[in-house]
């Protein structure tokens, strides 16, 4: 008796959603496991970190405010994820979206107006897909990888946002602190949607899942995004053109990057240099979970969002390192990406005649 | 400009391009077999944190080297199994395996921060590197020459050898080399290991020798740079000495223009300059080279035997 795997001929859907829950609980396990064995309390490790932000009413602020930035970059990431267009630069839109808007509180310090903060998110939104639009032009104009090219510029991001905070932006009364001056009345929204203690963030990530839901369900440009990352030739045969979904993969992941970027901002107040927080990278671990569905996307934010809080939780009880949800972060990864076996293949127990007999 | 800085100049380019060049080595094997793994950043970082704990705690750099290099080749295989027994997509497990290297290096490294290195001793007798030109071609740490010596020795292998013919047939044509009794999967399995090995010993180069101490994520992207230099030479070892050094000027510049008080451009300008001149020249070689281009055919596409 032996184990073959039989290729599905379509994929299966009890697994596209079962696998990403099963991984996470595996991933738990595993984390159990290894914490034991360097010395660390591995139940209560994990408990701190998957468990207590759930069921810690005062916690859910935390992860809401950390899972809006999140699900948003993800919601963007998972179109390009369809389409088979790697965008792993979603970090540098995020920071650069952020300096776009930055940028429109630079100018409109003396000002008020409702305009300003519309303005702000058109304009980070902009950034954000202006920067994409790099890695997409090369792609399409010279056939760059856009994996590089948009990873390389999240460096260079990085480098303009210090220059600009202890340059030019620096904030005249922060006592030296390289950081820009804080965001006025005008510039900032609400700190919570009413008196629910939630960040308006969260608004925005519940109303990008649905627009990404009807988008990628309901319209034929969500059936040849997908027809692109699946099968190529037959889409192009079908009058798709590819270079058009690379553009349209980048800058909508772009767009919604420097989105988040802004409105991070605006829950932090003002840029400093502890502003890049890796949500860019975290994300792409977000829109996979969520196995590019906007549902699932929305679902993976707040796993992913719960780890960072989680993270800290374990760090203060455990006294497990900083670090730790990262590597979790890492792992959650590797088990999805492991998982996609049982979605496309089936596992079938084969018995050779001689045994039947015997 | 005097003789001695210039020198020095040049000693401290060829120190900083060493572990590029090293990497890059790595990731040109394992491309030649048709496998891209972004996972270099994270391999030499669990490298740079092996490395120098292990020869913090045996009291030999030696020992923390080798341990090195054992950390990046056990974290690349990781990617192997998932890519090679499990067929993931490559581009996102090589992500993974990045982001894993970081955050498993912090967690290490958390207890080895503040600490120097142990020094090396040199691999050449001193009297040999006292006058300028001595200590230009004899005082450089071993990393520099074991580097040296590895790149033109894969050029041979990939050019000269039996096995390194088998590997790039493999790497343009998988199924052709299966039919005729290669084990591909096997081959990658080493090609992988390989490039793990020569990430982790890139990474100790950094953590022992260049800063010479741990800190996290140290290693700030030098790995995408190895990756992004492979595409510059057209997988070839002597264009990818040339465009290692290239790097190592404008990562040199850097570092004299934050020294120097009276830069001509703020310094964040020339720390973004190794990524921005990357990208630009990305485009230069794709817009030469056509969507051909000279890479592996079957780089990066997945393969299993049975279907």
């Amino acid at each position: 008796m032996r184990l073959v795997l039989e290729k599905r001929l379509e994929q299966s859907r009890t697994m596209v959603v079962l696998t990403p829950i099963l991984s996470v609980i595996g991933v738990m396990i595993l984390g159990v496991i290894i914490f034991d064995a360097i010395g660390y309390d591995g139940f209560d490790a994990v408990w701190q970190l998957f468990i207590t932000p759930v069921i810690d009413t005062y916690k859910w602020r935390d992860v809401a405010t950390k899972a809006a930035p999140l699900i948003l970059i993800g919601l963007g990431l998972s179109i390009g994820n369809r389409a088979k267009i790697w965008n792993i630069g979603a970090e540098g839109q995020y920071i650069v979206g952020a300096i776009s808007a930055a940028g429109v509180a630079y100018a409109t310090q003396e000002m008020s107006g409702f305009w300003i903060i519309p303005l702000m998110l058109i304009i980070g939104m902009a950034g954000g897909a202006a920067y994409a639009a790099i890695p997409a032009g090369l792609k399409t104009r010279y056939g760059v990888s856009e994996v590089l090219s948009s990873l390389m510029l999240v460096y260079v991001s990085v480098q303009l946002l210090s220059y600009l905070i202890t340059g030019p932006w620096k904030d005249p009364n922060g006592m030296n602190f390289p950081q820009t001056a804080q965001l006025t009345a005008s510039q900032l929204l609400p700190r919570e949607l009413g008196e629910t203690g939630l960040p308006p963030g969260l608004l925005f990530a519940l109303v990008g899942m649905i627009i990404f839901a009807i988008i990628v369900d309901r319209t034929v440009f969500g059936f040849s995004i997908r027809a692109i990352g699946e099968a190529p030739q037959a889409a192009r045969f079908g009058g798709f053109n590819s270079n058009r979904i690379v553009w349209a993969a980048l800058m909508i992941s772009g767009g919604m990057a420097g989105l988040a970027g802004t409105l991070e901002l605006m829950q932090l107040t003002r840029l400093n240099l502890g502003y890049p927080s890796g949500y860019g990278f975290t994300a792409i671990i977000v829109s996979l979970l969520g196995r590019s569905h906007p549902f699932g996307v929305f679902v993976a934010g707040i796993v992913l969002a719960v780890t960072y809080v989680g993270g800290q939780v374990a760090q203060t009880v455990v006294h497990v390192p900083n670090a730790t949800a990262g590597l979790f972060q890492a792992l959650i990864l590797f088990a999805i990406l492991a998982s996609d076996l049982f979605v496309r293949y089936r596992i079938k127990i084969k018995s050779s005649v001689a045994e039947i007999r015997a | 400009m005097t003789l001695t800085f210039l020198i020095d100049a040049l000693i401290t380019v060829i120190g900083i391009t060493t572990p590029i060049l090293l990497a890059a080595s790595g990731v040109l094997v394992v491309e030649k077999s048709g496998v891209i793994n972004l996972g270099v950043e994270g391999m030499m970082l669990v490298g740079a944190i092996t490395g120098f704990a292990v020869g913090f705690e045996f009291s030999d750099p030696w020992i923390g080297v080798g341990a090195a290099a054992v950390a990046g080749a056990a974290t690349s295989m990781i990617f192997a199994v998932l890519v090679l027994s499990l067929g993931t997509n490559q581009v996102a497990t090589g992500l993974a395996l990045t982001i894993f290297g970081i955050g498993l290096s912090s967690l290490i490294g958390t207890n080895y921060t503040g600490f120097a290195a142990l020094p090396f001793d040199p691999p050449f007798p001193d009297y040999l590197a006292q006058d300028p030109i001595g200590r230009v071609i004899f005082g450089h740490s071993a990393f520099v020459y074991f580097a040296l010596i590895l790149v033109f020795a894969i050029g041979w292998f990939l050019s000269h050898t039996r096995a390194g013919l088998v590997l790039r047939a493999v790497g343009e044509n998988d199924f052709s080399a299966h039919s005729i009794g290669y084990p591909v999967i096997a081959i990658r399995y080493a090609a992988i290991a390989f490039g793990g090995a020569i990430a982790g010993i890139a990474g100790a180069n950094f953590s022992m020798v260049i800063t010479p101490l741990w800190a996290e994520q140290m290693t700030a992207g030098r790995g995408w740079i190895a990756l992004a230099l492979v595409v510059f030479s057209g997988w070839r070892a002597g264009r990818l000495l040339a465009g290692a050094y290239f790097f190592g000027v404008l990562m040199t510049l850097e570092l004299y223009a934050k020294a120097s008080g009276y830069a001509i451009m703020p310094s964040q300008f020339w720390a973004a300059m190794p990524y921005i001149i990357a990208v630009a020249v990305l485009a230069f070689i794709s817009a030469r080279d056509g969507r051909s281009g000279k890479e592996p055919a079957c780089l990066g596409k997945p393969f299993l035997p049975n279907g």
